[in-house]
């Protein structure tokens, strides 16, 4: 489409507002670029028209390339009498390499295909990680699949799927990682890419991987499974470059800014020695000290990772912040990564037999307890798990209950099930 | 016509080996230290003494085919032609050849007319979504009043002068696919979405009825066609029900306002990561410039550079000096819409005697 569509005047008085400044504009891009592909000038004339009623013009509609349930996001304009190339105007979700690293070949592979096929508009990235083609019709974002399968890419996640996975550049070029973030990725990606790509969920399920608690990825709020990089026993101190950024910096800058800042006060300083102590058992790991004197200290050598569960954005019951499900995980050889994908499978097998249609992971361990859910997966509770233990007095003890009162139990553990057993099978 | 071959290939994730920059396969998982040399440049070392230069700059995240090339051009010339992208839709030049950095970074500032910086303590390029350009839900833009923003806010991404660093994120409904930031500006609905009874039925009505956070939506039948009533009184016009069924139109182009929250942190360090909490509400929706979103962002900006210490997030900073301190600082009006009634209502309250005065 695109070079074919409709030319028309471009008139777009409130986005040339948008042209100045020292931010780079897209309006002044996609305007010159609208030259090539003359579909832009509707799609510019539209947003102004946007920008002066406040109102938008684009509706849903599915499509689906065969043998995929998601990926393309399919958009039509209410407009089109007015943009008739706009009638069809769709996006392409792309899987991203992960920690989004491009050489040029790539690059311009992606720009050829989505300018043949479409409008030539391309973000990186969305939200969710993947790189976005905008502006394919019904037939052009069919073809923009093809083309992107035939150079070895692959369509994006969308609706109650596993969704594209993103992390941060971990051990590529950091060396706070405490594990290989795009490997995870990459595994977890294609271990389960038959969910990603057929949606069978009864809601989506997000990750995000990064590499140390600083979490780059930012996956502890974004994703329904974080996976978060950490390690056990003693963090290596380098005790030559404590005394040289104590010398540098100052002892009032190290009590003020390494020392006092620590969550747990596991940090003393040695004054006469300049050096540092850390009680190894009690550090949680959060990065500040390492953060901070980032030459002097670094993860410890027995590395792996902390996996949380149950975080995302406010619809429906309200934010969830993800918690602590396993504590440490090894994830250094690809038996541990197996055994990663053999425990998600397991996650998702209760979550997904018991959870009501669109409940997150984090919503349906609100409605049914954390102790049930560890119940239902397997796992024995850990402390590490809870800020603290419950105030709540109403508690069902079932050990204790006598077994008169116990009744029939049709589901162990007891999670109300949306689908009740009735006698329609007799 | 289209040349098919018979799908799903199910390809996966791309093979991120080929695109690393040589000198990241030649040291990875084998990095010492990383300094920053000036905002928007680092320097990574490797345990091998290999130096790898990264450029940042802050990119508009939606380009053409051609800035694409451009980009490519760039990197072709001085990065071997390996770049990467951040979390938060920076771009980032790679270059082993310290002696070609002024070139490069002149051919980024100049040639692509990109700035530099999103390094450290700065204010990093937001986190924003699809808005009017190519979303069905939107009440707001999200790529242009990121980039009105940014205009206002470029000499706290090009320097490095701010107690931390600064996330922002900027959505264009409730669903908030930006997320929580140190700052958040977030489109907000101020009455029950209008229900168009005549063309409910190409919704699945059970699961407009579920989806409903409050619990405000009733089957009915009006006209003797299948729909569903709102009760008004329970519903909190968060749009859940917009998503799902296009026919309740939530969004109204002459009530809607944004809310800027503040305080979201997902790192761990020094304290647990948190939610953003509601700073200030009612700002009007203002294309093209939003200039009352851009005065409030940099009245929060302006207190936590001349308050916060070093290290802390905004959410930290405030959690330091108390609420009624933030309030102050800004000049935004506390109200009774900042006390929470959701889910953590009780545990948000001051439930102690410890009191500043």
């Amino acid at each position: 489409m695109g070079n074919n569509a409709k030319r028309m005047a471009m008139r777009t008085p409130m986005l040339d507002e948008l042209e100045s400044g020292p931010w780079p504009s897209f309006i002044s891009d996609l305007k010159k670029y609208s030259e090539k592909r003359p579909v832009i000038t509707q799609l510019l004339n539209q947003l102004n028209d946007s920008y002066e009623t406040k109102w938008n013009y684009w509706q849903g509609k599915i499509l689906n390339c065969s043998g995929y349930g998601g990926g393309i996001i399919a958009r039509v304009s209410d407009k089109s009498d007015q943009y008739p190339d706009l009638a069809n105007f769709h996006t392409v979700r792309v899987i991203e390499p992960p920690g989004w690293v491009y050489n040029t070949k790539a690059l311009r592979n992606l720009a050829d295909i989505s300018e043949k096929n479409g409008a030539g508009i391309i973000q990186f990235h969305g939200m969710s990680g993947d790189i976005l083609l905008l502006g394919f019709d019904d037939e052009g974002s069919l073809q923009c699949c093809e083309d992107l399968m035939n150079d070895g890419w692959d369509i994006g996640g969308s609706g109650a799927a596993m969704r594209t996975l993103q992390c941060c550049v971990g051990e590529a070029r950091c060396e706070m990682a405490c594990y290989d973030t795009m490997k995870a990725t990459k595994h977890i990606t294609d271990t389960f890419i038959e969910y990603l790509h057929r949606p069978e969920f009864v809601y989506k399920c997000k990750f995000k991987l990064s590499g140390c608690g600083n979490d780059c990825a930012n996956a502890i709020v974004r994703s329904d499974i974080p996976i978060i990089g950490t390690w056990r026993g003693p963090m290596q101190i380098d005790q030559a470059k404590v005394a040289a950024f104590i010398d540098e910096k100052g002892l009032d800058y190290t009590i003020d800014n390494v020392i006092t800042r620590c969550p747990t006060n596991c940090i003393s300083l040695k004054t006469a020695t300049k050096e540092i102590e850390v009680d190894d058992a009690n550090c949680v790991h959060c990065m500040h000290c390492l953060n901070v004197m980032h030459k002097a200290l670094k993860p410890g050598k027995d590395r792996g990772v902390t996996i949380l569960v149950g975080g995302h954005r406010t619809l429906k019951i309200g934010d969830t912040m993800s918690s602590v499900l396993v504590p440490f995980m090894k994830l250094e050889t690809d038996e541990d990564l197996v055994k990663l994908t053999d425990f998600i499978d397991e996650v998702w097998e209760f979550w997904n037999d018991n959870g009501m249609d669109h409940e997150r992971i984090g919503e349906f361990i609100h409605r049914i307890g954390m102790g049930n859910f560890l119940k239902g997966i397997g796992i024995e509770p850990d402390p590490r798990m809870i800020k603290q233990p419950r105030t709540t007095g109403y508690i069902k003890f079932e050990e204790l209950a006598p077994s008169r009162m116990e009744g029939e139990r049709k589901q162990d553990p007891p999670v109300w099930n949306r689908e009740p057993e009735s006698s329609e099978t007799l | 016509m289209r040349e098919t071959k018979l799908a799903p290939r199910d390809q996966g994730a791309p093979d991120y080996t080929q695109y690393l920059h040589p000198l990241m396969a030649k040291n990875y998982g084998k990095w010492d230290y990383h300094e920053r040399i000036k905002p928007g440049l680092l320097v990574h070392v490797a345990d091998s003494g290999d130096k790898l230069f990264t450029i940042r700059a802050g990119s508009p995240r939606t380009m053409s085919a051609d800035t694409v090339r451009k980009i490519s051009d760039i990197a072709d010339q001085y990065c071997e032609g390996f770049v990467r992208f951040t979390t938060r839709s920076n771009i980032e030049f790679l270059t082993g050849d310290e002696a070609i950095l002024d070139q490069l970074i002149d051919a980024i500032e100049n040639d692509l007319g990109w700035p530099l910086g999103g390094t450290g303590p700065s204010v990093s390029n937001i986190a924003h979504t699809q808005g009017w350009l190519h979303c069905n839900l939107p009440g707001s833009d999200a790529a242009g009043s990121t980039k009105a923003l940014m205009d206002d806010l470029i000499n706290d991404f090009k320097t490095e002068n701010l107690p931390n660093r600064v996330h922002i994120s900027s959505s264009c409904c409730q669903i908030n696919c930006a997320s929580h930031g140190d700052i958040s500006i977030i489109v907000q609905h101020h009455h029950a979405p209008r229900i168009d009874h005549d063309n409910m039925q190409i919704c699945e009505l059970p699961k407009v009825v579920a989806i409903c956070p409050a619990a405000a939506i009733r089957p009915k039948l009006v006209n003797g066609k299948e729909s569903v009533e709102i009760v008004e009184e329970k519903c909190m016009y968060c749009g859940a029900c917009h998503g799902q069924c296009p026919s309740m139109e939530i969004r109204d182009s002459e009530t809607d306002t944004l809310s800027i929250w503040v305080g979201g942190k997902m790192s761990n360090a020094r304290s647990a990561p948190t939610f953003m909490k509601l700073a200030v509400w009612g700002i009007p929706n203002t294309p093209p410039r939003w200039p009352e979103v851009s005065e409030a962002v940099q009245k929060i900006l302006t207190a936590y550079k001349e308050t916060g210490k070093p290290w802390e997030r905004v959410g930290e900073w405030i959690d330091r000096i108390g609420w009624a301190k933030f309030f102050e600082l800004t000049g935004f009006p506390f109200t009774r819409y900042h006390i929470d009634d959701g889910p953590e209502a009780l545990s948000n309250l001051n439930r102690s005697a410890m009191v500043r005065l």
